[in-house]
Parts: structure tokens; sequence; C-alpha cells
């Protein structure tokens, strides 16, 4: 880098090697306006797996996260440099049109946002407008196995025609998990997916995501720990714009080598 | 032993840590003075003594199980993470080698009785060498525990092995003297049993090491780094 004063804060992973990597971010950068928000981010996510962020508020986590689908570009003042890429496809190339990215990279949010229509609706949306199905019988069975797939259709294969907005909120999050699936993506990122969940709702998506990884590459910004200890293979911690430090979960949790991660992960930080 | 880090946000947190490694500290303390006491039963032919340090075995148990409540409770309620996971588990770990070695220096003594029973052998006095490497080694260990330091506990570790030959050289002799007159059978064998019972306890003592080292830098102890490196052929 030709700017001295740019903290480095590049970790890569031997376990990011021996996994398949997905994701690659390379020197990426971040700023709202003048403030950085992002320092030199270098990572490889593993495809197939769990790869979780955490750290305090504010530390760039949902970020990084969002750059991965150009998220931030819906914020004006944001600004990436730097490389990200997708099976070596850069996500920043002009090539690339965000919408269809953002097929291929899903999102779940923290709170549960289904569209005020009707459950079928809901997941059938987003195959229709990327004409992802031939015809009504195909749309009928991309809507049940994606209802299936998010653990959802049992629940609700009696009463597709209801707004999807009724639903309670762990099966609202699963509804949108439904969505983000129809549409057959490689990536799901997850921002704090079960912040506004209770514990039960909470384990049915943790169960989930044990499940989605087998066919898909999951990134989870969550603030407990706990959970990120529970589902992720891989997990990333930052502080202040920093990758601190990266590696697999059980390592960073039972041997971190970073006092920074240490400090944060036994709620030491002050 | 957290000393090095920040305290908690969670200010009683880090009293359970650090009630949890003054417990192991106390019971360490305890091990080591009935481990030697066992001994200078043994020694001065002091059925007194014997009798406290069997007695003494009660304290040991107690501040085992209290130390293993103290555990159950904090995995319970704080889910305890990387360093003080490893506390957590390590002190659970070394109340468990301490309470063992409790309960062996808890038997040496009983034998006090037998062996008076007797004409003292010569080889008490090897015997007494032997035990007083154990009780260095404990004391070393302890101190290690309370410094946090891998490197004492890899050096407990390797001189574990100057008990072991202790132990195998005085097996032979001890043979050798039930050989050559018979009416020491009985209190060769209980002597036989004395250093059985210490060499038990250095491989306490060396289980301690290990979790000590696994405590400070969160791997396991590697066979081949105990072993000195010079004779690692």
């Amino acid at each position: 880098m030709a700017d001295s004063g740019t903290r480095s804060s590049t970790v890569y992973h031997d376990a990011a090697k021996t996994l398949q990597g997905k994701i690659t971010l390379d020197g990426v950068n971040v700023y709202y306006g003048p403030k950085q928000a992002i320092h030199d981010v270098s990572m490889v996510i593993p495809d197939r797996s769990v790869t979780a962020f955490i750290g305090p508020s504010g530390c760039g986590k949902s970020t990084i996260l969002r750059t991965i689908n150009r998220m931030n570009e819906t914020i004006d003042i944001a600004r990436t440099e730097g490389s990200i890429r997708i099976d070596g496809d850069e996500v920043n190339s002009k090539a690339v049109d965000p919408v269809i990215l953002r097929a291929r990279v899903g999102m779940v949010f923290q709170k549960p946002n289904p569209f005020p229509n009707s459950i079928y609706d809901n997941v059938a949306y987003g195959p229709r407008i990327h004409g992802l199905a031939s015809g009504k019988r195909d749309l009928d069975a991309i809507v049940e196995t994606s209802l299936k797939k998010a653990g959802l259709w049992d629940e609700v294969a009696d009463r597709l025609d209801q707004p999807g907005t009724g639903l309670s909120g762990g099966q609202q999050q699963r509804l949108v998990i439904a969505r983000a699936i129809a549409v057959s993506p490689e990536v799901i990122l997850m921002d704090e997916p079960c912040s506004a969940l209770d514990p039960i709702a909470t384990a049915k998506i943790e169960e989930l995501i044990d499940e989605l990884r087998e066919n898909y590459c999951i990134v989870i910004v969550t603030h407990s720990m706990a959970q990120a200890a529970r589902v992720s293979q891989m997990t990333a911690f930052f502080h202040m714009g920093d990758l601190v430090e990266y590696g697999p979960t059980e390592d960073i949790f039972t041997n971190p080598h970073e006092p920074r991660t240490q400090d944060y992960i036994t709620g030491r930080f002050g | 032993m957290n000393n090095q880090l920040h305290a908690h946000t969670v200010r009683a947190y880090s009293d359970e840590l650090n009630a949890l490694s003054d417990e192991i500290a106390r019971m360490g303390g305890l091990c080591e003075s009935q481990v030697s006491d066992c001994i200078a039963a043994v020694m001065r032919r002091d059925p007194a003594l014997a009798d406290q340090v069997v007695e003494g075995d009660h304290q040991v148990d107690a501040l085992e199980s209290a130390t293993e409540k103290r555990v159950i409770r904090m995995l319970a309620l704080r889910q305890p993470m990387a360093s003080d996971l490893r506390a957590t588990i390590a002190a659970y770990r070394i109340s468990g080698d301490l309470e063992r070695i409790g309960d062996l220096a808890k038997n040496i003594a009983r034998r006090t009785h037998e062996l008076n029973k007797s004409e003292p052998l010569e080889l008490t006095r090897s015997v007494e060498r032997m035990g007083k490497l154990v009780v260095a080694n404990l004391h070393r260990v302890l101190d290690a525990f309370s410094a946090g330091s891998a490197e004492e506990a890899i050096a407990v570790c390797r001189s574990d092995e100057e008990v072991d030959e202790h132990y195998n050289s005085l097996f032979r002799e001890l043979l050798s003297f039930m050989i050559e007159d018979p009416r020491t059978i009985t209190a060769s064998a209980h002597l036989l049993f004395v250093a059985k019972n210490l060499e038990r306890i250095g491989d306490h003592t060396t289980n301690i090491a290990e979790m000590i080292h696994y405590l400070v830098t969160g791997n396991e102890l590697h066979r081949d780094i105990r072993r000195d490196p010079g004779d690692v052929a």
C-alpha cells in the first residue's frame, strides 16, 4: 500500500485454505464520507460453511457484510475500495448488475421483512421477476421446495394464500429465508437474523442455518457470541474497522491469539 | 493467574474466577503439607502425625467438592470462553488430581502403623529421598499454577522421570531385600506400596503440570516436549 498510514489487518488463516474458498476480500477499505469504517480487510470465506462476524457495535462487521452484495451502494456517502470476488468474479465490476448479484447473494436482516403479500407470493416473487419458473406448476414446486428447505412448509402448507405478515416473528424470519433460497443463491448473508426472536425460534433458525450450509456459503453477523460459537465453522473478529483475528471457530473460542479477541469474547472489553 | 488480563465488565464473574484459583491454591497447599507430613510420619514412625494426615484428608475432599460445585455453577451461569474456559476446566481437572494426591497421602500415612510393628528398614532413607523429590515437584507445580508459567510446568513434567527412576531402583532393591531376608517381607511390602503411592503422586503432579500448560498456552503438552531435548534421540 502506498499510503503508509493505512492500518493493515490482513489475516489469512490456514484453515480457510483447506476449505474451498468462495468469497475473497482483498485490501477492502470502506468510507462513509470522510470517515474510514473498514481498514484494509483481506480474507477468504469458505464455501459450504458458516462464517460468523463478531465484534462490538460499530466495529464494521455489518459494513463488511454489505460489501459482499453491494448493499452499501444504497448509502450515498459510502465508498468501497479493494477487491471482492465471488468464485473469482469481481463483485464491483461495471459489468455486474447489482440486481443479479443480489439474487446470487441473498440477504436476511435483523427484523423479518416479508412483503405485504401472501406467503406464496413472498416466496414466488424472486423466481417470477428473475424468470426462473417456466409455468405455474414449476413455480409451485419452487415455492414448496424453498419453504421445505426453510423448515416452514409443514406450518404453512394449508394457508399459503394468507399474508406473510400474519406469521409469528420466527416464522416470518424463516419465510424471508425461504424467499432468499427461492432464487437459488450461492451465498446467504445474515445480519443478526435472530436478534428479534425468542430462544425457540432462534434454535429453529440455527438448526436451519446448519442444514443450509451443506449447499450454501453462509456469512452471519451476530452479537451473540454463543450463537457464533454454535452455528459457525469460521469466526472473524472485527474491532474499529480492523479484522483482528480470523480462524476456525473452535480456536477463536478456546484459544484466541490476539489479546483484543480474548478481551472481547471473555467479556473484558472496556 | 488472570492478572495479565483486564477485569471483566461483570465484576462478579472476575470474582468467581479468582475464587476458583484461590481454592485451587489452598487445596494445593493443603495437599503439599499432607504429602510431606505422611512421609515424615513414616520416617519418624510417628503414629499421631499419621492420624493427623488421615483426618486432614476430609478437608481436601471438602475443597474438591466445593471446587466442583463452583465449576458446574460457572459453566451453567457464565458460559466461560477462551482463557476463562480453560481456567475453569483446568481448575476442575486439577482439583481432581489434588484430591487423588490427598487419598494417596492418606494411604501412606495409614501404613505408618503397620511399618511401626517391625524393625526399621534401611531402605526407608531411599523412600524419604524419593518423597522429598515428589514434594518438591508438587511445590513447584503449585508455584507454576500461581505464576501461570508454562515453562515451569514443562520442567515439572521432565523432572517426573527422576521420580520414576527412583521408584524403579527402589523396587529392585526391595525385591532383593525380601529375597535375602524373608522376615522383612511384610515391612518391605508396605514400603513398596509407600513408594508406589509416591510414584502415583508424581504422576498426578505431572497431570497438573499438563493442565497448567493447557491453561496458559491453550495447547496440549505434547509427549515429546515432556522429555528433555537431550534425550530425544
